[in-house]
């Protein structure tokens, strides 16, 4: 029931809705007036940092956008590139950290739904999915409660809708302890015909709402979202949206059977702040208005208020724009998958948003007000004093390990470099048949079924590299995605990022978060990726601790032949086992450093773009030529780690037997870490020819050793000998993480 | 021959068993939606794997009581063969078409992975053309596997030879260890008393093409098709 008068809109009421003095000014001059209590809340929710980027949109601008295979970039429901021969492939990861804090399981599962979402809100079926996760270390139990909720959120969703999750990453770090990071990354498939935007196009056109009913769950998400956490945090549940795949996959059969009638001009997923941002961002980017009548809008709770209606975040919704006089063609069609399609209103001209209640108008605002006028700010940027004395630490200061066999196991084991097996096989990784590559190597390769093609897709993100260095640890996040990718055979064709940092309203962050974008900007610009989707999520701090700066960089990759996709581990006895580029890796900032010393300091090794860049195209042409049996990254944990994977990580254990023959220091030579670094194996009859192909660029090219044998033998220069039974490498790998995934 | 692919809400393998009767076996084959009752223009009716409705309530309990299931019995008894795999084998239980039913899983997680089954049964128009004791490599992708039926139930699958697949290891032992769920017995796909339906966990369709997880599953298919030709009284057309 509707009882009583809205509370009277005040300052304060605006300063209790998270908005600024400052920006309850500039409402009240947008409208000329004071805002109606509807209002406040639907300007409180479009100008919160999770809807209106207003921190970062200015720099933002920075990243490349542009490619000609980019059919959509920033801006939309999600990122389009041009695969040519008719088909396009849809991009984008979203970050839903805040929610998974405060309840993991529904927080995991509703950030999967919402990725989903846009992705067939374009108009394509998705084909799979990764999930980027960090926590805290898994030796506390919060941690483990987070990380046992938030896969089983992910395996009930995304199993039940039956998208495949095909890989991702997970890290531990005591940083994300008390703010883990949830970022979910889809990938889908239309005809480029077929796109549709988040467009309310034709005046006249009706406006359909549907999908699920409206409920009071999640209302004021996306201001939660936008506000660091204090102690009792968890006091938010209400605040978290409840899923239901199963209407979801419903959703997307009724979307998609939808677009086929033709009838449908433009749709938006009823995401963060709900209603009222998509019937507001869907006129605003075709520059008409939308009038909308709440009594119509399907609700399954009695008595719900004008406000509540426009604001509620309830999952399985989308607003659909509709050819006047074809509405009936779309609500057969939902009819058919038992969903609600109501037209609850038109698309106008007069640029405004009119919410009516019973006929009443409660809310008249300028849709351009809520969404381009909305705040953007040039936060103060400073880099913080904390910073010099970890760059200062030399890490030659400590001694080598003397037990370098006893490193490289509990490396292994670590659970950020461990077998993450244990979490994977929660997740239908195979539906759909695409899978060609499964979990577990550098990237998962998928078939795109009656072509000889695949899509190639990773994650990648390394915090402890971006606290030490924004700048660098951005651009390596690329460079290692796209390492990642190519290591899979594939060439990198665009990038979705996920940006996960603290406040925004601390100089320091604002400070790493402009060195990432820089970073990022110049390793796409260098290795010519164009970023097409993206999303920001700041304010991942608790009680004034940030996460470690981190950018979550997905990347796709197209092979113009499945047949050349490419795993990481060793495929025979008595292949050449050999490094593309430089032995050398520094320890700053490496896995060895924190597991082995607890410290995260140091300079991280440096990344020169055009290496990068010459070492992933000799490694393309190599596999793309076929004379390559495995490829794999060298990233966290270094050479020794990477190499134990190759013999490790197959169906069938092989050993290997290497020289790293270069000076140095044992702990650098084995774990220290650096970009630009890939493991190959080559079968001896193709020996001339892989140096003759990689020989065409500027590319160090070491012949480590050979593939052979039950063990991992490592000689180094000054002639020490190292050795690790396959057995206790595996066993260490196995069983690092699976002992805390119940 | 024609299969018929039944669609409830929230099916998924759907199009995965399409994809493999008409593009790897280039066989015809439809949708069927979960309200058609008219089946007769089929010669095998697939329950493809899902999540229909949810599994709420239980796992196959409201698709098992949908028009398509009830239409089974007479296509059935007309010789009319079905095959349910996942949640097509837990909507056949649910139904009363197979007996038993399938609980939560052992471990109480979900289970994507590769899993060895053991052929008990090659007298089937479902395991034809697979030798007695053959071991089929194919996935399991579930929640809700764990086979289980009474001790006489499970003699009488024993006594009439409706034990089909059984979960083992590579070389075909029968161990604990190979069981992915806790099913009974290690069960992993039984028929009905006339050998006519099928219900097995493991997807024979995602087993059927060798850049995905093998070929193990065609045995299946080639099995059908093989009944559906030989036998006269199933052939149609």
């Amino acid at each position: 029931m509707v009882t009583g008068a809205p509370p009277k809109v005040t300052l304060e009421l605006a300063l209790a809705h998270g908005l600024t003095q400052a920006e309850y000014d500039r409402i009240i001059a947008l409208l000329g007036r004071e805002p109606t209590y509807p209002e406040l809340g639907l300007f409180a929710a479009l100008w919160s940092e999770h809807c209106s980027y207003k921190s970062s949109r200015l720099l933002l601008r920075r990243l490349p956008t542009r490619a000609p295979h980019v059919l959509q970039g920033p801006g939309e429901n999600a990122g389009v590139v041009d695969l040519g021969g008719g088909l396009a492939l849809v991009l984008k990861v979203e970050s839903h950290n805040h929610p998974s804090f405060i309840e993991p399981f529904q927080g995991a599962a509703t950030g999967v739904g919402g990725i989903l979402r846009d992705i067939f809100a374009m108009g394509a079926r998705p084909i799979a999915l990764l999930d980027s996760l960090r926590f805290g270390p898994p030796e506390e139990s919060q941690a483990r409660y987070l990380l046992g909720g938030v896969v089983a959120g992910i395996s009930w969703y995304g199993n039940c809708f039956g998208c495949p999750t095909v890989g991702g990453e997970v890290a531990f770090a005591p940083e994300y302890a008390q703010n883990p990071l949830v970022n979910v990354l889809c990938a889908g498939l239309v005809a480029p015909s077929r796109l549709v935007r988040a467009r309310a196009e034709g005046v006249g056109n009706a406006v359909l709402y549907v999908g699920a009913k409206t409920g009071r769950d999640g209302i004021h998400g996306a201001t939660m979202a936008s506000e660091s956490f204090e102690e009792g945090s968890e006091e938010r549940r209400p605040t978290v949206q409840v899923g239901d795949p199963f209407t979801e996959k419903l959703l997307l059969e009724a979307c998609l059977e939808a677009l086929a009638t033709g009838a449908v001009v433009g749709i938006q997923d009823m995401g963060a702040a709900g209603l009222g941002c998509s019937a507001s961002e869907m006129p605003a980017r075709a520059g008409t208005g939308m009038e909308i009548e709440l009594t119509l809008v399907p609700q399954r709770e009695r008595g719900m208020t004008p406000y509540e209606i426009l604001l509620s975040e309830s999952q399985e919704r989308m607003l659909m724009v509709v050819e006047a006089g074809r509405e009936a063609e779309v609500q057969r069609v939902f009819a058919k998958w038992e969903l609600d399609a109501v037209p609850i209103g038109r698309v106008t001209d007069d640029g405004l948003l009119r919410a009516r209640m019973g006929g009443e108008v409660i809310a008249e605002v300028p849709v351009r007000a809520l969404t381009e006028e909305a705040p953007a700010y040039e936060r103060p940027a400073a880099r913080p004093a904390w910073l010099d004395p970890l760059l200062a630490f030399d890490p030659r200061t400590l001694p080598e390990p003397a037990d370098p066999h006893g490193v490289l196991l509990r490396l292994l084991g670590s659970p950020t470099i461990a077998s993450k097996a244990a979490i994977w096989r929660q997740y239908d990784h195979m539906v759909g048949i695409n899978t060609l590559v499964l979990p577990g190597s550098d990237a998962a390769v998928l078939r795109i079924k009656g072509t000889p093609r695949a899509v190639a897709l990773a994650t990648d993100g390394n915090g402890r590299y971006c606290l030490l260095d924004p700048y660098q640890g951005g651009a390596m996040a690329v460079a290692e995605a796209a390492r990642n990718v190519v290591c899979a055979g594939a060439r990198p064709l665009a990038v979705t990022d996920c940006l996960n940092f603290g406040s925004p309203e601390r100089a320091e962050v604002m400070w790493q978060f402009a060195g990432v974008i820089d970073g990022i900007a110049a390793a796409c610009r260098a290795l010519e990726v164009p970023v097409v989707s993206g999303n920001v999520s700041f304010y991942n701090e608790t009680a004034g601790r940030g996460v470690l700066p981190t950018p979550v960089i997905g990347m796709a990759g197209l092979l113009e032949d499945a047949e050349r996709r490419m795993t990481q581990w060793f495929k025979a006895d008595g292949d050449w086992v050999i490094l593309l580029g430089d032995p050398d890796g520094a320890l700053g900032g490496s896995e060895y450093l924190a597991l082995e010393h607890g410290r995260l300091a140091g300079r991280v090794a440096a990344l020169d773009l055009d290496r990068e860049r010459a070492v992933q195209a000799a490694c393309l042409a190599a596999i793309e030529a076929g004379c390559v049996r495995s490829a794999h990254d060298a990233s966290e944990g270094g050479l020794g780690v990477a190499l134990a994977e190759c013999c490790i990580t197959g169906l069938r254990p092989l050993g290997a037997e290497v020289t790293l023959a270069a000076a140095g220091r044992l702990d650098e030579l084995l774990f220290g870490e650096a970009p630009s670094r890939i493991v190959v194996s080559v079968s001896p009859a193709e020996l001339d020819r892989f140096e003759r192909i990689v020989g065409e660029w500027a590319v160090p090219v070491t012949r480590l050793g050979r593939v052979g044998g039950d063990r991992l033998a490592i000689r180094l220069g000054d002639g020490r000998r190292l050795a690790w039974g396959l057995g206790e490498l595996a066993e260490a790998w196995s069983g690092g993480l699976a002992r805390y995934v119940v | 021959m024609r299969f018929g692919i039944v669609i409830f809400p929230g099916t998924w393998s759907d199009c995965d068993f399409h994809h493999v009767i008409t593009e790897v076996l280039h066989q015809p084959a439809e949708y069927i939606w979960h309200r058609d009752t008219d089946l007769s223009r089929l010669d095998c009716v697939i329950l493809p794997g899902g999540f229909s409705y949810g599994d709420y309530l239980r796992a196959g309990a409201i698709a098992g009581r949908s028009p398509i299931v009830a239409a089974l019995p007479e296509f059935v008894a007309r010789g009319g063969l079905v095959l349910g795999s996942c949640n097509g084998f837990q909507i056949l239980c649910e139904a009363g078409l197979l007996p038993g039913t399938l609980l939560r899983n052992e471990c109480l997680q979900f289970r994507c992975q590769a899993t060895h089954v053991v052929v008990e049964n090659a007298d089937t128009p479902f395991t034809r053309s697979a030798r007695p004791g053959q071991v089929l490599r194919m996935p399991i992708s579930h929640g809700e596997g764990r086979y289980h039926a009474d001790r006489e139930t499970l003699a009488r699958l024993k006594a009439n030879r409706q034990i089909v697949f059984r979960y083992a290891t590579e070389n075909g032992e029968v161990t604990q260890a190979a069981n992915p769920n806790g099913s009974v017995a290690n069960i992993a796909g039984i028929v009905n008393e006339e050998g006519t339906v099928l219900g097995l966990m493991p997807h024979p369709e995602r087993a059927a093409e060798a850049s995905v997880g093998g070929t193990d599953g065609l045995l299946l298919f080639y099995s059908l098709l093989g009944s559906l030709v030989e036998d006269a009284t199933l052939l149609k057309r």
